[in-house]
């Protein structure tokens, strides 16, 4: 009996994400989809919901039982929200655990590294200055990729030249880089009162869609992050041991750290183009799934993608009923949850560092 | 052939040179034990093999440039002991010891049977089948040792560079994980090169021992031409009765200098 969980155990060291979690993930993601799709002022009902997605797959011969109204509100209103609400938090999760492979502290999640600051920053200026334009919401991926990207720079310089690389003092490099760049925000805001309602509402995180635009623009650029996350699961094991133990196993780390983080603040600067600052994601999914699944990466990226979204998607339910009709920015929601579970892990870490 | 072949090989670290000029030819299936105080340049030297700090001059890890070599094939042929090896406290062993695996594993692949299967034989050469799903916290130092050993037989280099190996373990835990390696030794067709503080033990396990002080070499030969009361006054500063037994093999007993002990007395 012991025996054979022990060669069970083995086998999915070996072979990274069991059978059995990628049910649960597939299942736990597929559960907060359809509660997402089905809570609404308009109630559509979740068999009702099944039978309308089956009724596009072909050759199963499935008639939908909504009307065209609500099939629009659907395919046109809800889905759309849904299903970006699960990538956003997909990616925030996952890009969570990169940065806390990449840094060995189980602190770093894009909110605290300077990274959505960074992004928060380059998308306020866009919508700021370049609101006008047309591409204002293609640009913002891009303005919040160059911002993120000196974010997590900057946080990592600091975090270094003040202390080595212990949890603490990369945290508070990037706290306080995170402060400096959320003024500099505040102040392009108050300077163009135009649109800070928009930016606004936008920093406090909203799932705001018109049609699948918002999941088209987000697709591509998650998908490439999301490649080399999984790709660099092992890699990221390996760096468990410190820089100069993974090069003598034959890891070249500055090229995998590079793709890595690389990767994570991509996913990180869409994701806060697109719904604005969503705190706390990054951290408590990765952390959670380590406490049941396993601290692999191997294990803890892919869950995180489909933990993350799941996660993300009953936040947003959170957020569109308890003030219902009004909307309570799902920031609020992840912060209010994150927050406590936050204090509770800096109990339980080892603040000493790697 | 040799494993490892120095030839006139200088490091410099932030512009201090810690190794000078140092030539060194270990011949396959050798045990040679670097010693010399803190300072010499012991680790150093390791790490230079390794490839993991930048040299002058020549070093040849089966008649390859390691320098030339790419990281990962440098890690099929060298798999590297540290002193004080990154222990995350929350990984098994066995998931640790597959961490040797990680230069026969392609960049896109992950580990298979194969890789898993060296593991646990790595795990049974050291007696350590019975930690496979132990967490690495949850060690005593020996368990530990042997569990970082096994990664490095993992790895199935040829070539094992061990610093300091039984620093922190008890006299009994030393002996163990260095009689390990001796058996490893007899087994296969393994090279070590070592950094060794203790010199008794230095000059029990190793065949031939190389000393070195501020990053020269001073001697190298038979443990019993190396390790002389006259050597170890001189670069250790320290006070040594060497004793030789035709059985028992040489033993280096620290004395308690003379002056001070009467000071104390007195």
């Amino acid at each position: 009996m012991i025996a054979s969980s022990r060669a069970r155990r083995g086998l999915t060291a070996a072979a990274g994400l069991s059978l059995g979690w990628a049910v649960i993930g597939a299942l736990v993601l597929g559960g907060a989809l359809l509660v997402g799709f089905a809570v609404g002022p308009v109630d559509l009902g979740v068999g009702a919901i099944v039978r309308e997605i089956l009724s596009h797959v072909p050759f199963l011969g499935v008639k939908s039982p909504l009307d065209d109204t609500e099939q629009a509100i659907f395919w046109q209103l809800r889905a759309p929200r849904v299903v970006l609400g699960a990538l956003v938090g997909a990616m925030l999760a996952s890009a969570g655990a990169g940065y806390q492979g990449v840094f060995r502290n189980p602190l770093a999640d894009p909110y605290l590294l300077g990274a959505a600051a960074g992004a928060g920053l380059g998308a306020t200026l866009v919508i700021a200055y370049a609101n006008d334009s047309g591409a204002s919401r293609e640009l913002r991926p891009l303005a919040a990729f160059v911002g993120a990207t000196a974010g997590v720079a900057a946080a990592y310089a600091i975090g270094r030249s003040v202390g080595g690389r212990t949890t603490a003092s990369l945290i508070l490099a990037g706290v306080t880089v995170a402060s400096f760049l959320t003024a500099v925000q505040t102040f392009v805001q108050q300077r163009n009162t135009d649109t800070v309602q928009q930016v606004y509402a936008w920093i406090l995180g909203q799932l705001e869609t018109s049609g699948w635009r918002e999941v088209a623009i987000a697709l591509p650029y998650m998908a490439v992050s999301w490649a080399v996350l999984l790709v660099h699961g092992r890699l990221l094991d390996v760096l468990a041991v410190g820089d100069e133990e993974a090069a003598s196993l034959g890891v070249s780390v500055s090229r995998v750290r590079l793709l890595v983080l690389g990767a994570a603040t991509l996913g990180t600067a869409v994701a806060v183009a697109l719904s604005g600052l969503i705190a706390f994601v990054g951290i408590i999914v990765p952390h959670a799934i380590r406490l049941v699944a396993g601290t692999s990466y191997r294990v803890v990226m892919p869950l995180s993608i489909m933990f993350g979204g799941a996660f993300l998607v009953l936040a947003d339910v959170l957020a569109r009923t308890v003030t219902s009709p009004a909307e309570l920015p799902i920031g609020v929601v992840t912060a209010f949850f994150g927050a406590p579970f936050f204090a509770l892990l800096l109990r339980t870490t080892r603040v000493a560092g790697p | 052939m040799t494993s490892v072949a120095l030839e006139r090989m200088s490091v410099s670290l932030d512009g201090v040179r810690v190794v000078s000029e140092l030539s060194l030819d270990v011949e396959p299936g050798q045990w040679v034990g670097l010693i010399g105080p803190n300072g010499a340049g012991k680790t150093t030297v390791l790490r230079a093999v390794a490839g993991l700090v930048e040299y002058e001059g020549r070093l040849d890890v089966f008649h390859d440039e390691v320098a030339a070599l790419s990281r990962r094939e440098v890690a099929r042929r060298i798999a590297l002991v540290p002193q004080n090896p990154v222990i995350p406290p929350d990984m098994t062993v066995l998931e640790y010891v597959l961490l040797g695996r990680t230069p026969h594993v392609s960049y896109l692949g992950s580990p298979g049977d194969g890789d898993l299967g060296a593991c646990r034989s790595a795990l049974g050469r050291l007696d350590a089948a019975h930690l496979a799903d132990r967490r690495l916290g949850s060690l005593s130092g020996g368990e530990r040792q042997r569990a970082v050993l096994a990664r490095a037989i993992a790895q199935e280099a040829p070539l094992v560079l061990l610093d300091e190996p039984t620093t922190a373990l008890d006299v009994g835990a030393q002996q163990q994980v260095l009689e390990l390696v001796a058996g490893l030794r007899a087994n296969g067709n393994l090279t070590v090169l070592s950094a060794m503080h203790d010199l008794t033990v230095a000059g029990q396990y190793a065949d031939r021992l190389v000393l070195l002080d501020g990053g020269r070499e001073i001697a190298s030969g038979q443990p019993a031409e190396v390790l002389t009361e006259t050597l170890i006054a001189r670069h250790y500063g320290a006070s040594v009765l060497v004793v030789s037994d035709p059985e028992a093999g040489i033993a280096v007993v620290p004395l308690r200098p003379r002056l001070e002990a009467e000071e104390h007395v007195g």
